[in-house]
């Protein structure tokens, strides 16, 4: 059978088939969803805008008995076709927001089994008969061969094959399953391209992986997360607030001889109330969602992406993750006696047959120093073996005769060469030391029996992790590597890629205790995993990132699923979590200032009738009382429709420290907040009075 | 203006925090349980009532616990002085006479003084005998003020708390803030104020006759004694009707300066007291910044407006560079907004001008320092517990900016939190625009104001502002002691106080229950400048701004009105 490796170059999908752009086809889905959401029956987990709806239902009354009385009605009926439209801005978010999913969606939608199932009933004649997809049962066996679309979850219980899994991850290149280990797992949706495998059934129909995915990036059933809760109880309470100012004003008038229009305090009450960040909150958590589908992360809930956001502490691996995974040639160092370039020739020689990632890069490093060496006629390769611990080449016919390289573990070689470690070069024991010291491995080489020098192995930290480590710690964040190495090599490597901590020789029991252990000083923890005994550690922390590639269990266990299997990944869902949650504050705080220019704006307006003093508070010299209710009222519609994009968008985040970023989003959106509603609502006032809307 | 009165103005309000700083150190101690120097004098004192109640102080109790324990003191302290009040024909210690209470008077005097409010419908030389004045209404000075204390030094508890579950002890709290604190403080103090000319006596009245040779009663009390508890206990409610302005509660400069510092002192050190207690100094003196800011900037505007020429004089064409009426002529414009400002920004109500006859802009400022929820400094502890609250709102809606869930001095801020927080600010603009709304158009109620138009309105506006804001200090002109009043007044002070008390118990409740988090570098700076703007941008829009609309037709319109008269009279 062939085994098929992915390779490099493709093994990020373009990220268009799970989050969608917003394509017109989207834009008028979304469109006529805002209309169908004017029910109000789907307004009432959204108290602010809902109570828009009412106010607008009751402006349209006001202005219908107005029509009706042949009572001039123009006023009444624009600004009850603003609030409408305020309404229908607020439910268009959401939709543009959900529309992307739901795109999503229907990709993965047409990606479910319709060919029938081969339901082995009787294992040992191996007896099938072929069954819909949705009637297998848990732990019925069934037989997958190659060509077959996987028809649901399951478990390999005997054979190997290599599975294209591109309908879920995107990524082409098929992957090995085999039974037994963290590589047992199949997803429904997914094709055997080769061999057979024998499946035992592990979901029922209708919660298999590509269902969840679905009802997820659907958001089928979004609940609101904990920080949306706390938040639209405060808007709830400013909306009370403003009701109560708004409503005493009645009395308050009737005492001051001023003859209050319904409609207008109406208006008041609904631009006061935090109508841009009711109608923008949920599209902003969809987006949200939605980003950390464009990066290929399926969060099982919005209460984990808002985790995300205030994780304290990042558990990383080192292998893959903060180094290549792979040691790496960095230096031979020549023995006492010996010209460098000829303990490096015998470096690159006794490595030109070594296929290992190691010998490649020894060859490597010789190239990069300007040698190369071609394999001399007749060369044979000697094999590493577990009892040599050692690998090299012999050439017959070299140039000045027979010639022979080893390199190997350095004791083992010292044997091979009969040398008394005591008796080695000063030069060459101190640089073995350095080495190991450093968290190094050391290799000796030889050449014709004789010691020529030791490479230096070592395991490389990825370019441009230390600076990513700079950021997180800026950002607030702990990182801690997690390594098998000995406590040397891993305190070697942690201070090289700069972490904050490392956990030497961990077992996943001991990831499990260090979770624990930092949940317990009030720090939120993230971490990612695939194997099957990553499990308990991936349910334990507050961002569990599951890799789509591993085991079954540690994809249940996790709130995340990382399609990439990129365990970086990690990293850049903390930034969506950071992102989504500023974007709320910034809205928030955004949508709070921009009352006091609507005070200024209508507070004069529906007074200055009875009471012309208040004039002089006109402060932005509106045209005339209705222009200025009337410009209020259209600014706070059309702000929401400007800040939608924002809002899907998400305000950038940058990591500069908490103070730095405070100041910089309190500057652009308190202030920005406070002063864009006064060059709105006279803009929109010029073009009103322009017009002669009012 | 002259810079001597800003300099004086400066003094006053400057010299109430510097006080407060290692009084609040003092007070903290106190709430900790830890020794004083007090101890030897008083310990033994202390645990005579610990006996005679049954009490083990080291017993914390849980929130509900802890508002059981509050709330059912103050109602039988109600009880206790509704019925005195009632009974006071009867009773011993009146050498006046005077008869028994009118019933809602007695359940609006009751409500003012359980609730710290110290609201007075009555003219105290006329109304209450010795016996109510210093058995009923005194002990409720001491004890109502403490009341307020206990709640911040549970707040605080809660801030400090690992996944814990207790607030305190109800009853520790309030027996250790009245003894160590409000009773050696106001010993000092009234012995200071006797020394300073302050009457001190059980007699009830002095005989004398006047130039005019006709004979007159001048009623004393035991002055200087009431005073002292009135300023420090934050109370406010005088032995005569003239408050402060009475040459027998503050008869000089230097007396003005000590009392009116003493307003503010007990305030400020409880804001030292809960940075001490929750751990958290740095973060408290932001609080306590922005709280200084917004009063001297309430202290300078009423100081300006009461420096401009009356309008009514100048449009009469009448030399009157200063607005000097309702002001003491001993005192003069200074001192009046030192203390203006002073009086609403805490919740004391006790007044040495006329508020009624500042001018619309001042009186528009101490009707909004009462709105914005008593924090600068408020009342002793309840004014830090609110400030918190208002903390813990502004964390949440911008600490979100820093891509975190907010969190304040270590603990995280969520739905249960904002809930509560909502429901004590909710209840002030409820029970203030609302009461006021409904007032304003009832004959019944309309019968007991002065004035008609605006000023009438700020007449009834002020009212509800202070009884909810459990100030107490009265815009003359509003005759209050009738049925209408007596009862709705009542229950705003009621409402006020009583809601917000439970809302920070629960929200001390639900943060003790958290896990303490540790400092992070990625959650917000809580103790810099930058959250101080913010705090205040927060308090102004947040607990301020909604009552623009309602000022509107008070104050700001008698205002531009005023200023009309002026421009027609040149």
């Amino acid at each position: 059978m062939t085994i098929l490796e992915p390779t490099l170059g493709e093994t990020r999908r373009q990220s268009t088939t799970l989050a969608g752009g917003l394509s017109s086809a989207v834009l008028l889905r979304a469109t006529k969803d805002a209309f169908a959401k004017l029910d109000p029956r789907r307004l009432t987990s959204n108290p602010v805008i809902f109570t828009t709806w009412i106010v607008a239902l009751l402006s349209t009354l006001s202005a219908v008995a107005a029509v009706a009385d042949r009572q001039p009605a123009g006023f009444a009926i624009q600004v009850a076709a603003w609030l409408w439209a305020t309404v229908l801005f607020a439910n268009l978010a959401e939709s543009v927001a959900e529309g992307r999913g739901k795109a999503a969606a229907d990709s993965l939608r047409a990606t479910r089994v319709t060919t029938k199932a081969k339901l082995i009933i009787d294992e040992k004649t191996g007896t099938i008969i072929p069954t819909p997809a949705h009637k297998l049962g848990v732990g019925e066996i069934i037989l997958v061969e190659a060509g077959d679309v996987v028809p649901t979850d399951g478990e390999i219980i005997e054979g190997m094959a290599s599975v294209n899994e591109a309908a879920i991850t995107g990524e082409s290149a098929p992957v090995i399953r085999e039974s037994g280990g963290d590589r047992s797992a199949v997803t429904g949706g997914t094709t055997v391209v080769s061999d057979w495998i024998k499946v035992r059934v592990t979901a029922e129909a209708g919660s298999t992986f590509l269902d969840r995915m679905i009802a997820m990036v659907e958001g089928a059933d979004r609940r609101k997360t904990p920080n949306e809760v706390a938040l639209a109880v405060l808007l709830a309470g400013l909306t009370l607030i403003f009701l109560i100012a708004v409503v005493s004003l009645l009395g308050l008038g009737k005492f001051s001889g001023v003859a209050l229009d319904p409609l207008v305090l109406g208006a008041l009450f609904i631009t006061l109330i935090p109508t841009t960040i009711g109608g923008l909150l949920s599209a902003v958590g969809i987006a949200g969602m939605d980003r950390l589908l464009k990066v290929n992360v399926l969060a099982t809930s919005g209460r984990a992406v808002e985790a995300a956001g205030d994780v304290d502490t990042l558990l990383l691996d080192k292998t893959g993750t903060i180094t290549f995974g792979n040691r790496m040639a960095t230096e031979v160092i020549a023995a006492p006696g010996v010209l460098a370039e000829t303990a490096l020739r015998a470096a690159v020689s006794a490595s030109l047959a070594d296929e290992t990632p190691e010998g490649r890069s020894i060859v490597e490093l010789g190239r990069s120093l300007g040698l190369v060496v071609e394999v001399p006629a007749g060369a044979t390769s000697i094999a590493f073996s577990a009892t040599t611990r050692q690998s090299g080449l012999d050439a017959p016919n070299g140039n000045g005769g027979p010639m022979s390289w080893r390199k190997g573990a350095v004791d083992a070689v010292y044997r091979s060469l009969a040398l008394d470690p005591k008796m080695v070069p000063a030069e060459v024991a101190a640089a073995v030391d350095r080495i190991a010291r450093s968290g190094g491995t050391p290799l000796a080489v030889s050449e014709n029996g004789v010691l020529v020098g030791v490479i230096h192995l070592k395991d490389v930290v990825k370019p441009g992790v230390k600076e990513r480590f700079a950021d997180l710690r800026r950002m607030g964040l702990r990182t801690v590597m997690i390594t098998g190495d000995n406590p040397v090599t891993a305190a070697a490597i942690a201070s090289e890629a700069g972490v904050d901590d490392f956990l030497a020789e961990a077992t996943p029991e001991d990831k499990l205790r260090l979770i624990r252990e930092e949940q317990g000083r009030g720090r939120l923890v993230a971490m990612c995993g695939d194997g099957a005994n990553d499990a308990p550690a991936l349910a334990q922390a507050d961002v569990g990132v599951a890799m789509q590639t591993g085991a079954q269990a540690a994809r249940e266990a996790g709130n995340m699923v990382d399609l990439d299997s990129d365990p970086t990944k990690v990293i850049e869902i903390v930034e969506v979590g950071k992102q989504m949650l500023i974007t709320r504050g910034a809205l928030t705080t955004f949508s709070i200032a921009n009352d006091v220019a609507k005070y200024f704006a209508i507070i004069p307006a529906m007074f200055v009738v009875s009471l012309p003093a208040l004039g002089a508070m006109n402060v932005m010299r509106l045209h005339s009382p209705e222009s200025a209710i009337l410009s209020a009222v259209i600014f706070n519609a059309l702000v929401i429709v400007a800040l939608i994009p924002l809002a899907l968008r998400g305000v950038k985040y940058r990591a500069v420290g908490a103070g730095k970023l405070l100041s910089r989003n309190l500057l652009i959106y308190g202030l920005g907040g406070l002063v864009a509603p006064f060059v709105g609502i006279k803009l929109i006032d010029l073009i009103v009075s322009a017009l002669g809307l009012a | 203006m002259n810079w001597q009165g800003w300099a004086e103005i400066a003094l006053t309000l400057g010299l109430a925090v510097a006080i407060a700083w290692p009084l609040g150190a003092y007070m903290s101690r106190v709430w900790n349980g830890e020794r004083t120097w007090l101890d030897p004098v008083l310990k033994p004192v202390e645990a005579l009532f610990y006996a005679a109640g049954g009490i083990d102080p080291r017993k914390s109790q849980t929130w509900h616990g802890y508002a059981g324990a509050l709330l059912a003191f103050n109602a039988v302290g109600f009880v206790l002085v509704y019925a005195v009040l009632r009974l006071q024909g009867v009773l011993p210690l009146n050498p006046q006479g005077f008869a028994g209470v009118s019933p809602h008077l007695a359940f609006n005097t009751a409500a003012s003084f359980v609730t710290n409010t110290n609201w007075q419908s009555y003219g105290g030389e006329t109304t209450m005998s010795t016996l109510s004045q210093m058995l009923v209404l005194t002990v409720q000075n001491f004890v109502s003020a403490a009341t307020g204390a206990t709640i911040a030094a549970a707040l605080a508890r809660a801030f400090v708390a690992n996944r814990g579950e207790g607030v305190g002890n109800f009853w520790a709290d309030l027996v250790r803030t009245t003894l160590y604190v409000l009773l050696p403080l106001s010993l000092v103090l009234a012995i200071v104020l006797v020394a300073l000319g302050l009457p001190q006596t059980l007699a009830a009245s002095v005989d004398a006759t006047t130039l005019e040779g006709a004979p007159q009663k001048i009623a004393l009390f035991a002055t200087a004694s009431q005073e002292a508890i009135k300023q420090l206990g934050i109370n406010g409610g005088g032995v005569f009707n003239a408050n402060s302005a009475h040459p027998f509660e503050n008869p000089t400069p230097l007396t003005d300066l000590i009392t009116a510092v003493s307003i503010n002192m007990l305030g400020w050190a409880a804001f030292f007291a809960f940075g001490r207690s929750a751990l958290a100094r740095k973060d408290i003196r932001a609080l306590v910044a922005a709280a200084m800011i917004l009063l001297s900037a309430g202290a300078a505007a009423v100081y300006v407006t009461e420096t401009q020429a009356a309008p009514a004089l100048v449009a009469a064409h009448v030399d009157a560079s200063v607005n000097m009426e309702g002001k003491e002529v001993r005192f003069g414009a200074p001192a009046a907004a030192a203390w203006v400002a002073m009086t609403t920004g805490a919740s004391s109500g006790s007044v040495n001008t006329m508020h009624s006859s500042l001018m619309p802009l001042g009186g528009a400022v101490a009707m909004f320092l009462m709105q914005l929820g008593e924090i600068l400094p408020g009342g002793i502890g309840s004014g830090i517990a609110i400030m918190v609250v208002m903390a813990l709102l502004a964390v949440f809606v911008a600490g979100l900016m820093v891509g975190r869930t907010p969190e304040y001095l270590g603990k995280k801020v969520e739905a249960r939190e904002i809930q509560l927080a909502m429901l004590a600010v909710l209840v002030v603009p409820l029970s203030m625009l609302g009461f006021s709304a409904v007032a304003a158009v009832l004959p019944e109620a309309l019968k007991g104001l002065m004035h008609a138009g605006p000023h009438g309105l700020s007449e009834i506006l002020y009212g509800y502002t202070s009884a909810t804001a459990n100030n107490g200090s009265a815009f003359a002109g509003l005759s209050a002691n009738a049925p209408w009043w007596n009862t709705t007044l009542g229950i705003s002070m009621t409402l006020g106080r009583f809601v917000p008390i439970v809302a920070v118990l629960a929200i001390a409740g639900a943060l003790a229950a958290k896990p303490k988090l540790a400092p992070s570098a990625g959650a917000m700076p809580t103790d810099g400048g930058l959250f101080i703007g913010l705090l205040i941008g927060v308090i102004l829009i947040l607990g301020g701004l909604q009552f623009f609309p309602a000022l509107a037709l008070g104050p700001i319109v008698e205002h531009f009105q005023a200023l009309a008269l002026v421009a027609a009279a040149h």
